[in-house]
């Protein structure tokens, strides 16, 4: 298992590099000038050493050089010296916004945890709500709770985050006027009225979420559950006098949760890229509103960096999935 | 003697008398039994001939102006009202369902094309298998949300220049669904060409000396459609979502051409006093992709022989 881990994570690296390439050349052929902005008036001497100091004038291996060097070297120096108060980055060149000209890492810090409080607890939310469904429509298939729950979860497939989202808002905040429409990320929790009103705006951006992850996940675990119920053991295990919920959330839960397990680690990066729209449509500032403003003002280190983040996350819950699969499923271990 | 009353009472059992049933009309019989998928083959079939030829019945202009009558309820004269330039929103929806689905179907052929082909290819020819597989792989790591929307952004302009406003967003939005979502489709028809290949009739057409293109388009591709056609009715769905997504971010279609997603996007503006111009274009992404979600539903179960006849 220790050599499987260990080859996998070395293949990520190729992995990793070949998408960071790909991003780069993409945003290579981007048309749009980070100097668009500046006035007619400054002379093209002054503007060729502008862009220069932007980091333009080298040729594209070089820049792609550096880049990879910013972002895998100095960044993790710069969170150590964060940490531990050395001082290893000391005038070293991070990578900077063409937007704000300060670091990106920095930015992406800020707008990180607004970003996962939401979609962290949507998720959550999910898994809480459709761990049971799935179970009790596998165990009573074909009754009417199975045939709501198949109905409730093709809805929430087809209903884009786009449409319930701005739905909530005309109910919730239109016309009953319950909850805020737009997330206010300077709310400081230390009192308890902060904290109901965190909730308040929270409530709807999760359920949003959560409807299309329970909609996916409800529907693996049932089918997961029914693998397992007409199987050899199950009879056994009834044969043998065990009562029926022991049965059920013991014996064939136990093993129907191995692939649903690994199908939650794989959700987790495409939920970060779905929570962009949801980010958008109730104004959360996380790194989805980030990545789209970034891409509106042609910010190209700021797109380049971010969606290499999400890459990241991808191969990263991808290697998860992989050994947690092993480590649960003694019989798919990859010697 | 034995042999022949064998022969006699295998002669004196009943002839058939009907032809032998073709296996599309047994998919056909099981596809009728699912009552969803039905009702969402029906419905999408209404919708697609409604965003077609509708505007053949309902002759109003989608980019007419009419100032003087903007923002008005529904009436005889505007069923779904009018928008905040006054123009009429039946004849903008269906304008824009008009775009939305044909986006959605033919981003979806190019997807097919690409992961039928990928798939193929890779099951087939066991040297290319292993660099197509982890091309797939890498394709399938990549952020497909935030690299459609650079996509969207760097090839916006050069497109428009070359193929017209319209036209150059609708090539650049297709191409860009089209080749971030030919993955999954890949992966199971390789699966399915993988299997297929060591089946008797493959060894037998090549025993006979059949070529490598011939055995693929004659014993291979007719063998794996039924899950191509399912990804197919699924891609539609993505697509369409897709497309809406990025219209509704503002990085898809232009203001003045309507589609779904951004019909939505503009209704927004106007959720407090208007909140219908949200919800009848959400309205109709979400019947359309819960119709084809349907329809693939019931297209998966007719087609694997496992369930039908059950």
């Amino acid at each position: 298992m220790l050599t499987f881990t260990i080859r996998r994570l070395v293949l990520a690296v190729p992995t990793l590099l070949f998408i960071s390439l790909v991003i780069f050349l993409l945003l290579e052929m981007a048309p749009g000038d980070p100097m668009a902005q500046v006035p007619l008036t400054v002379p093209p001497e002054v503007k060729e050493k502008m862009r220069e100091a932007l980091g333009l004038g080298e040729p594209m291996p070089i820049r792609f050089w550096k880049w990879i060097v910013q972002f895998f070297w100095i960044e993790p120096q710069v969170l150590i010296d964060h940490y531990l108060g050395t001082s290893f980055s000391e005038g070293k060149l991070r990578v900077i916004s063409w937007q704000t000209r300060s670091p990106v890492m920095d930015i992406v810090v800020q707008r990180i945890p607004q970003t996962l409080w939401v979609v962290g607890t949507a998720y959550i939310v999910a898994i809480l709500i459709a761990l049971p469904i799935g179970i009790y429509s596998a165990y009573r298939q074909y009754s009417w709770f199975d045939q709501m729950g198949t109905f409730v979860s093709m809805v929430g497939f087809s209903v884009p985050p786009f449409f319930s989202g701005v739905l909530v808002i005309v109910i919730f905040s239109v016309q009953l006027g319950w909850f805020p429409s737009i997330y206010d990320t300077t709310l400081v929790v230390n009192s308890w009225d902060s904290f109901v009103k965190q909730l308040q705006q929270m409530i709807m951006p999760v359920m949003v979420l959560a409807l299309q992850i329970t909609a996916q996940l409800s529907r693996f675990m049932r089918a997961s559950m029914l693998d397992n119920l007409n199987q050899d053991y199950v009879r056994t295990a009834r044969a043998k006098g065990l009562s029926e919920y022991v049965v059920v959330m013991v014996h064939v839960l136990r093993n129907s949760m191995i692939p649903v397990v690994t199908v939650i680690a794989l959700g987790i990066p495409a939920i970060f890229g779905g929570a962009i729209i949801t980010e958008q449509v109730f104004k959360v500032n996380g790194i989805g509103q980030l990545l789209i403003g970034a891409i509106q003002a042609n910010d190209l280190p700021m797109v380049q960096t971010l969606t290499f983040i999400f890459a990241v996350l991808i191969v990263l819950f991808n290697l998860i999935a992989d050994v947690l699969y092993g480590i649960l499923d003694p019989r798919i271990r990859y010697d | 003697m034995t042999e022949l009353s064998k022969t006699q009472t295998e002669l004196n059992q009943p002839q058939p008398t009907k032809p032998p049933r073709s296996q599309w009309l047994d998919v056909w019989d099981q596809f009728k039994t699912h009552k969803g998928a039905m009702m969402g083959g029906v419905l999408f079939v209404l919708i697609v001939a409604g965003v077609y030829l509708g505007p053949f019945l309902w002759e109003i202009d989608a980019t007419k102006i009419d100032i003087r009558a903007r923002n008005q309820g529904p009436s005889m004269a505007h069923p779904f009202g009018t928008d905040q330039l006054g123009r009429d929103l039946l004849a903008r929806m269906m304008a824009g369902g008009a775009t939305s689905v044909s986006v959605g179907i033919t981003a979806m052929l190019l997807a097919l094309f690409l992961g039928s082909f990928v798939g193929v290819v890779a099951g087939f020819f066991k040297r290319l298998d292993g660099p197509l597989m982890r091309l797939t792989d890498l394709f399938l790591a990549l952020p497909l949300l935030p690299l459609l929307l650079v996509m969207m952004l760097l090839f916006r302009e050069p497109l428009n220049a070359a193929f017209g406003l319209e036209q150059g967003i609708f090539i650049l939005i297709v191409t860009s669904i089209g080749i971030t979502s030919w993955m999954p489709t890949a992966r199971i028809v390789r699966g399915d060409v993988l299997a297929l290949k060591e089946r008797e009739f493959v060894l037998a057409a090549r025993s006979i000396g059949t070529t490598n293109s011939k055995l693929i388009t004659r014993h291979i591709l007719p063998n794996v459609l039924s899950p191509i056609m399912v990804s197919a009715t699924l891609g539609i769905a993505t697509a369409i979502i897709t497309e809406s997504a990025l219209s509704f971010l503002g990085l898809g279609f232009p203001p003045d051409f309507p589609t779904w997603g951004r019909l939505l996007f503009d209704g927004t503006d106007y959720l407090q006093q208007y909140p219908e111009r949200v919800i009848w274009p959400g309205l109709a992404i979400s019947l359309t992709v819960l119709s084809v979600n349907y329809l693939g539903d019931g297209l998966r179960d007719a087609l694997d022989p496992r369930i039908r006849g059950r």
